[in-house]
């Protein structure tokens, strides 16, 4: 290790220091808000070396740390960029919890920092060992983090997450293995080597058997962490049990670590141009049934937090058809799709955390989590009601909201590759979904309020919530700062 | 026959009956004692893979620390809750998708057939070098992972004495 690998590694590092200094001073600081504050405050840090390792990135190019297990590139810095944020909402968002997370609060910021770390890790690593650590640096606190309220549904949710994401580590280090079996080699790039100088079968999807059962059995890996079907069956007990804060941090961090790590081993280690139209099958197929199932189940929700956890796993149906999007099925090797799932990524982390804020504010003062208790809230408060209802039309896709932009940007991808029909699917889905929004729209405008009380939220919880409500607007009209970006980002992965 | 194939077919014989023995015993420290077994013979494998390290480590961790855990932890819970660990309704499922995985792989290393390559032993020194040089940074996480685990299991057991 040499101070130019420590630099490049600066705001995982520094974020490990926040996540132990939030811990230590939770011994000898009273005030629970300081440690909020410590934890936003502290994550300018990390925020600060990500920038200056962008300028280093644009000016000097991609960067290789730590024996080549690491990557600092602009795909690694797009998605620190987004877990950071992420993690700042998140830790704005839990001040209105106090009274019930409020027992060990520094050790439930440290985990929420920790876990962050894991994901910029993941995104960034080049090499199947390392990628597999991160993997578990992230998902070890979100376990513990699910188990945080102190009642049978919360202990429930930490547990099925915990054994579901080893069992899914387990059948993720299998397909490593095989793949290792293969080509002897852990390093993304240097994997994409052996398998381009070995001689594939045109007969076998992928060119091995030994290939095909390691890439699948990977997909099935990742596939737990973006909450694909049929890898889903934990996310609506865990989405309903975790505390609401840590419920929308799994559904926007979590799922976007698993897409960006996700698009790193597929474009690096099986980008060959054979490969990319055999996977691209394959994601088209989860694809379809993701968005098919997670929409048809919703529809039958009544709690607003199972419901959201099938919109979810719909969502990563959607975001699936940019993987699916191949860059070798477009005309010229387009980035469209990588871009697409990148730009759709921020947009739905925007969306979704406004989605869960507005229901934390509601759900607090209501006591309830059932769609039904949100009758009226247009009236009692009009303002959290409409960032809610901005976030649900995003979650449609209707303009002009960033949800919007982001599956036009998405489905104009997939047509390029040539997959008009998994576009039809998507739209139709899209449709479909808009009955179980909508219906949440319904009921806080138009059912009659069961009191005109109005609900109270905490400053820092407001600020989060106009910071992503006006984010979903902001990007739904100027879509263009934030599609560079991705552009930018996804280019990293593919030349 | 060499002797290693003998030792081989031994060793892999005694871990696939430690762990069957896991499954079909009914008595759950009867189960512990035969994870003993087969990780034992997990260990004796490593042995014949010319990796001494990793059969001690083997040895002193999974045969060890994790088995006497198990027991632990059977000893302090109460073992009648474990009564009804024999109803398992579960077993046909479990049965075929192991039976289903036997024939996956199996197809697989005979379509696939695997290269050979000779035994070389690996030193402690060179893997400790590579373990805290190329690897160091797996290995950090790995750490890291584990502080967390701490915290976790930490506040997890210390609900009790809140409410």
């Amino acid at each position: 290790m040499t101070l130019h690998d420590l630099y490049l590694l600066s705001p995982e590092v520094s974020l490990v220091g926040l996540a132990a200094l939030v811990v230590l001073l939770d011994m000898v600081v009273p005030r629970k808000g300081v440690l909020a504050g410590v934890a936003l405050a502290g994550l300018v840090v990390p925020l600060a070396f990500s920038l200056a390792l962008w300028g280093t990135v644009s000016s000097e190019g991609a960067q290789q740390g730590i024996f080549g297990t690491l990557a600092v590139d602009k795909f690694a810095l797009f998605f620190k960029f987004l877990f950071l944020a992420a993690a700042a909402l998140v830790v704005m968002a839990t001040t209105d919890l106090f009274d019930r997370l409020g027992h060990s609060l520094g050790e439930y910021y440290s985990l929420v920092l920790v876990s962050a770390v894991g994901m910029m890790l993941l995104a960034a690593a080049t090499e199947l060992i390392s990628l597999y650590v991160a993997l578990e640096l992230t998902a070890l606190p979100l376990a513990a983090l699910a188990a945080f309220h102190r009642d049978a549904r919360s202990t429930e949710a930490g547990l099925k997450f915990l054994l579901l994401s080893a069992i899914s580590s387990a059948v993720l280090l299998y397909g490593m293995a095989f793949v290792f079996g293969l080509t002897g080699t852990t390093y993304l790039s240097d994997i994409a080597a052996r398998i381009g100088s070995s001689v594939l079968r045109p007969d076998v999807p992928f060119g091995a058997f030994a290939l095909l059962l390691g890439v699948v059995l990977m997909v099935a890996g990742f596939g737990f962490k973006i909450a694909t079907v049929p890898f889903q069956m934990w996310v609506p007990d865990v989405y309903e049990g975790a505390p609401t804060p840590i419920t929308a941090y799994l559904s926007v961090a979590s799922k976007a670590a698993g897409f960006a790590v996700i698009l790193r081993v597929f474009y690096i280690a099986f980008g060959a141009e054979a490969l990319q139209v055999d996977w691209g099958v394959l994601f088209a197929g989860l694809a379809v049934a993701s968005m098919t199932v997670g929409n048809l189940v919703a529809v039958a929700q009544n709690n607003i937090k199972r419901m959201l956890a099938y919109s979810t796993i719909a969502h990563a149906g959607y975001m699936l058809v940019g993987l699916a999007a191949v860059s070798a099925g477009a005309p010229g090797g387009s980035t469209l799709g990588p871009s697409g799932l990148l730009f759709y990524l921020a947009g739905y982390t925007l969306t979704n955390l406004a989605a869960f804020f507005a229901v934390i504010a509601i759900t607090n003062k209501t006591g309830s989590e059932v769609i039904d208790s949100f009758a009226g809230m247009g009236r009692r408060s009009p303002w959290l009601a409409l960032v809610l209802a901005l976030s649900l039309v995003s979650l449609i896709g209707i303009p002009p909201t960033v949800g919007f932009m982001a599956k036009l940007y998405i489905f104009n991808a997939a047509v390029r590759s040539g997959l008009a029909w998994l576009v039809v699917v998507g739209v139709v889905n899209s449709v479909l979904s808009a009955y179980y929004y909508l219906r949440v729209l319904r009921v806080m405008y138009l059912a009659p309020p069961a009191s005109s009380e109005a609900v109270p939220a905490s400053v820092p919880l407001r600020t989060a919530l106009v910071v992503t409500g006006a984010g979903v607007l902001f990007f739904g009209v100027l879509p263009i700062f934030l599609i560079r970006l991705a552009e930018r980002a996804a280019q990293a992965i593919l030349s | 026959m060499t002797p290693s194939l003998i030792a081989l077919a031994f060793l892999a014989a005694l871990a696939l009956g430690g762990g069957l023995g896991v499954v079909i015993s009914r008595n759950v420290v009867y189960a512990a004692l035969f994870l003993l077994v087969s990780l034992g013979a997990v260990a004796g494998l490593y042995l014949l893979l010319l990796t001494e390290f990793l059969a001690l480590v083997q040895v002193l961790i999974y045969g060890g620390a994790v088995v006497i855990v198990i027991v632990f932890a059977l000893m302090l819970t109460r073992l009648q809750d474990f009564a009804k660990t024999r109803d398992h309704h579960q077993w046909p499922l479990g049965l075929a998708a192991a039976l289903a995985v036997l024939g996956l792989l199996a197809a697989t290393f005979v379509v696939f057939q695997p290269a050979v390559h000779p035994l070389q032993s690996t030193g402690i020194q060179e893997l400790g070098n590579e373990l805290f040089v190329r690897w160091a940074l797996p290995f950090e996480i790995a750490s890291l992972v584990l502080l967390v685990a701490l915290i976790g299991a930490l506040i997890i057991s210390r609900a009790d004495r809140g409410e």
